[in-house]
């Protein structure tokens, strides 16, 4: 009994103790949503930043992915924690109109970051006042088995050279003689077909008119938007069947096994097509090519973000946290780590990866511009009602008529003239 | 009622108060946490829904705890009609009423079947039963690997069949078909297992007597067992029209009401507008609710109107 009573005697001063020694500490919370590899780059981010602020305690709070977008709705209320992921353009707006987010112009401005992050001020900025650190991004383009090609006695693009639309279509065509599917994509969670659609519109038209049609501002019948569907209509063919009920992994599975030569995808990608048995010797990656000749290249690099709540107990801390995570220094290990790419112009990137490189060199030169992905530039709703258009286009490209009029009236009910 | 006041107001006058106090209040102590959750959990809730569908609200209480919505009066009802994703989940909610039927024929067959006396028909009960025990999404996922596209037992037949194999799934004219026969599978289980119980109350001397009346087949079946079998078949109407009704967990996990939105049901709808990662719209989620309470209310009080009938006869 005695030795009980000791044992829980210590027990609660251990636990005094410990209270006491957090409260000599300052604290920042930070709630995100991170898959085990990006989460340890995270904690290996705290650490460094622990270590150069000995003072402040990081604690972070890590939601399941999916968990994650309705917990964040209300946590923002209810039990606010000082940081908080979340996603560029259109996707915090909901976020910031209701007061949740907070303005981090400051950090912005003492920082450099306006120059160091320039090519994601856009995103992050909503009526004039940034309200998001970009700190990480991930190129889209076009990943091709080389496996394929040689199966089809196709030559590959070289190196360096862009593909031309006409070519890729004629190589489309060779591939369907030799049963291979030129494009593959498997679109049951529906964002694929996005990405396919996104790079059309940006490669007919441009990157204005893709920003002005995800923002509501341009019919879907007007004639450069039939424009954009006049080009998906000649792809259509190529595009493995029966997509609309494959997964985008299942659809890996037939790109890594030379079924199909190409796959429009995100660079997050790359790890499922390698765990297919890809190497660097038969992966390919290109962008995607041009269609009207002249049209500045414009590509696609949804960012991810962490966000100050309004509701914060600690902001000064967790504003020295924010700039942390915007420095060089930490995007350029964090990415190293994740192999993705770092939004500060100032880091470096893992010259041994061929897609990083790649990528990296594709997104610097896009002269167009850079888009989020459809479902971050467009709101949400309409994001939704677009990806359905989309798909059943690819499904049923004989309802051009009946699917241009279902979104337009979606376009003029979202955003009254 | 009429009746039980009645002997209340007499027992009054036999027994004086305390008695009368007793007997009025004992029901609905032992009532009340019953009604007491009742109220919290289903009532409160239909009422929050109904007032809820009248706003134009994103989900979000600004930084202060205040409601951010917006009354917008029958707005989310005019909308409705003419949404055409709403109009197909509607027709979708009708094919799943009318085809989950066939649940009670076949549980009805399967229960005659297995309703004898051999070795081991513990056994087969219990195997015919299995599908009802495993979690929908277990069924969701069976039968989405089975008309998988390339690699699918389903597909696979159809291409040694025609030649050109069917992805059900990625169908638009046929995918509701296909979910609904991965929710027949348990149903028919479900309303098996009912009949089964219910064939064990079926009296022996009344089929005796049929049987030296010269009944047999069809006939037996029709005027002697299924009148006997009513309470069953009741019940099992009940179960199958709700069940077809709430159907939202298979859609979710075969096709999340793809492909391009010709497989959603309003309760799938209904959590993509108001839940999902595309809706935050809590009000136009409300009012697609509020129309399938409203679709269920009409089985609901027909079932209820029929049982008073019943107790009423008695």
């Amino acid at each position: 009994m005695v030795h009980k009573k000791a044992g829980a005697l210590a027990v609660l001063a251990a636990l005094l103790m410990s209270g006491s020694a957090y409260a000599q500490q300052r604290v920042v919370t930070w709630n995100a949503d991170y898959d085990p590899i990006p989460l340890a780059a995270t904690e290996a981010l705290i650490a460094d930043f622990e270590a150069a602020n000995p003072e402040i305690d990081v604690q972070l709070t890590n939601f399941d992915h999916e968990g994650y977008k309705n917990a964040i709705r209300n946590f923002l209320t209810a039990d606010p924690p000082d940081l908080a992921n979340w996603y560029a353009a259109n996707r915090m707006r909901p976020f910031v109109e209701a007061g949740l987010f907070a303005d981090i112009s400051d950090v912005w401005a003492n920082n450099g970051l306006n120059e160091a992050l320039a090519s994601s001020v856009l995103s992050s900025t909503i009526d004039g006042k940034q309200y998001a650190i970009p700190y990480t991004y991930y190129q889209w383009g076009i990943y091709y088995n080389r496996d394929a090609y040689a199966a089809a006695g196709v030559e590959p693009p070289a190196a360096d050279a862009t593909v031309d639309w006409a070519t890729f279509l004629a190589n489309c065509e060779k591939f369907k003689a030799a049963g291979i599917d030129c494009v593959t994509t498997g679109s049951v969670a529906k964002w694929p077909v996005a990405g396919i659609f996104d790079y059309l519109s940006l490669r007919t038209n441009g990157y204005q008119f893709h920003a002005d049609l995800a923002a509501g501002k341009i019919s879907w019948t007007s004639p450069e938007a039939r424009a954009v569907f006049a080009e998906f209509a000649k792809l259509q063919p190529f595009v493995t069947e029966n997509h609309a009920a494959i997964d985008w992994q299942d659809a890996a599975a037939i790109f890594t096994q030379g079924k199909a030569a190409h796959y429009v995808m995100g660079n997050f990608a790359v790890g499922v097509f390698k765990e297919g048995g890809m190497t660097n010797d038969n992966l390919g990656f290109m962008v995607f090519p041009e269609i009207t000749p002249g049209v500045a290249r414009a590509e696609e690099a949804p960012t991810d973000t962490v966000h100050l709540t309004s509701g914060a107990k600690n902001p000064e801390d967790a504003k020295l946290l924010l700039a942390y995570i915007a420095s060089a220094e930490a995007q350029s290990k964090w990415n190293a780590a994740v192999g993705q790419l770092p939004t500060n112009a100032g880091s470096t990137v893992d010259a041994a990866d061929p897609f990083l490189s790649e990528g990296f060199a594709a997104l610097s030169t896009a002269t167009g511009g850079i888009a989020q992905f459809w479902d971050r530039d467009a709101d949400a709703e309409y994001a939704s009602i677009g990806m359905d258009g989309f798909q059943q286009f690819l499904v049923q490209p004989e309802e051009l008529e009946a699917i241009l009029e279902r979104l337009e009236q979606a376009r003029l009910r979202l955003f009254p003239q | 009622m009429a009746n039980a006041s009645d002997t209340v107001a007499a027992a009054t006058a036999l027994h004086g108060k305390r008695r009368w106090n007793q007997r009025n209040l004992a029901p609905w102590l032992f009532m009340a946490p019953g009604l007491f959750m009742f109220t919290v959990y289903v009532m409160w809730p239909i009422v929050q829904s109904i007032s809820l569908s009248f706003y134009d609200w994103n989900g979000l209480y600004n930084r202060d705890g205040e409601f951010t919505g917006t009354f917008i009066g029958l707005q989310n009802y005019r909308e409705l009609g003419n949404d055409p994703a709403f109009e197909v989940s509607l027709w979708n909610n009708l094919k799943w009423l009318v085809l989950y039927m066939l649940a009670l024929p076949i549980g009805l067959f399967l229960a005659i079947f297995l309703n004898q006396t051999v070795r081991g028909i513990r056994l087969y009960k219990s195997l015919f039963f299995f599908p009802f025990v495993i979690s929908q999404v277990v069924v969701g996922l069976i039968f989405a690997w089975f008309y998988a596209p390339n690699f699918g037992l389903f597909y696979l037949l159809t291409e040694w069949i025609t030649g050109d194999g069917t992805a059900i799934l990625a169908d638009p004219d046929l995918v509701t078909y296909g979910i609904i026969a991965a929710g027949l599978w348990p149903q028919i289980a479900y309303v098996m297992i009912l009949y089964l119980t219910g064939l064990n109350n079926v009296a022996p001397d009344q089929i005796e007597a049929a049987r030296l009346d010269g009944a047999k087949g069809w006939k037996m079946l029709w005027y002697v067992v299924l009148p006997q079998l009513r309470p069953a078949t009741f019940i099992a109407v009940i179960v199958t029209v709700i069940g077809a009704l709430r159907s939202f967990d298979l859609v979710s996990i075969m096709t999340s009401g793809g492909p391009f939105g010709s497989s959603r049901v309003l309760s799938y709808y209904m959590y993509e507008m108001a839940l999902g990662e595309i809706g935050l719209r809590m009000g136009y989620g409300a009012a697609i609710a509020v129309v399938l309470f409203a679709i269920m209310m009409v089985f609901i009080s027909g079932f209820i109107w029929k049982m008073w009938r019943d107790e009423k006869e008695r």
